[in-house]
């Protein structure tokens, strides 16, 4: 499977939860695929969706799903420790592992060389690290959601893309309707 | 006046309860109360951008978020600020502490500090400066100007209002 072919799989368990979905082509897909108040899309700023689903997850009391990319995640590979030692138990981190930069033309990644992202976020102090193959992806994040533990999952799918428009969406709109959903 | 307390006072005052922090020496006395309030979620963060954005997850979480951190992090943050902060337009107060002013000790961080009022300026980003001790009397201002203008907006503290280094 490819990372659309995930997204489109386990959006109906997306769908209820806040998402903030990671830069690039895993919003543009998402947004596509199954558009939510629910949904923060990010329109720049690569690495951070870890950390702004952290810090939102730390104030408020739903759960949310922060959906990244290997190569997002080796750009802000400071944010692991963030979040091993801050536990929010409302908080899953869903790195779709494809080992490339997907929305630059696939340009291999080292977690698809030698690296191993769960065993960086083992080794950064992440409790429940769960590594899966793509086609498991929804049962795994199913289960995350349903223990309320802080839960770092990397799915291990293959790179590739599919051809979709950008999001016009102003960001304020997107942060706007974000906020109500958060609050409602 | 201690200054470390009249800073967090007036964070706490204007509801400001999740603060990220990268260390400095001229700031360790504020982290130092930020990290001993219960009114403030303490998170310190590895590097400035990522602390920025779970300052952004914060707001959007329905808390009142600020960033602490040095000067020499505008250079790693352009980006985030106007991608994420200013994109979004979200309010952020940067509490920053202005190194390679007058009294400062170690001359490469001067070279930061040359920039660091351009870089701010080139991104629209009100800025104030304190300098003398009674400056402090504006953050209260600062802090609810920052949250009706839904803007990052920066602080800088120089080695002047913290009343240098020491013996030198």
């Amino acid at each position: 499977m490819i990372r659309s072919e995930i997204l489109r799989e386990i959006a109906p368990i997306l769908r209820d939860q806040l998402v903030v979905c990671n830069i690039g082509l895993p919003s543009q897909e998402l947004h596509m695929i199954d558009d939510q108040p629910s949904n923060f899309y990010m329109l720049g700023t690569m690495g951070l969706s870890s950390s702004i689903g952290l810090g939102l997850a730390l104030s408020q009391p739903k759960t949310v799903i922060s959906i990244d990319g290997d190569g997002s995640v080796l750009t802000n590979l400071g944010t692991l420790p963030t979040i091993a030692n801050n536990v929010a138990d409302n908080y899953i981190l869903l790195i779709i592992d494809n080992g490339s930069y997907g929305s630059t033309g696939d340009q291999p990644t080292y977690a698809g060389k030698k690296t191993k992202l769960e065993a960086v976020a083992t080794a950064c102090g992440c409790e429940n690290v769960v590594t899966c193959q793509d086609v498991d992806t929804g049962r795994v994040l199913q289960a995350a959601i349903d223990s309320k533990q802080m839960t770092v999952i990397v799915s291990k799918c293959d790179s590739g893309n599919i051809k979709l428009p950008v999001i016009t969406m102003d960001p304020v709109v997107i942060r706007d309707r974000f906020m109500n959903a958060v609050a409602s | 006046m201690d200054i470390s307390k009249k800073i967090v006072d007036d964070l706490v005052a204007n509801d400001v309860s999740f603060i990220t922090t990268v260390p400095c020496k001229q700031l360790a006395g504020v982290i130092e109360e930020v990290e001993a309030r219960p009114e403030i979620f303490h998170i310190p963060s590895n590097k400035e951008d990522e602390g920025m954005g779970l300052c952004a997850g914060a707001f959007m979480g329905g808390k009142r978020p600020a960033i602490i951190m040095q000067n020499t992090a505008i250079g790693v943050t352009i980006n985030t600020l106007a991608t994420l902060t200013q994109y979004y337009r979200m309010p952020l107060p940067m509490l920053i502490s202005y190194r390679g002013e007058l009294r400062e000790p170690v001359a490469c961080q001067v070279e930061m500090a040359v920039h660091t009022k351009a870089l701010l300026n080139q991104l629209n980003i009100p800025t104030y400066h304190f300098h003398k001790e009674s400056d402090v009397d504006e953050l209260d201002a600062i802090l609810k100007y920052t949250f009706m203008c839904n803007k990052p907006v920066a602080i800088l503290t120089d080695a002047s209002f913290w009343g240098g280094y020491g013996d030198q």
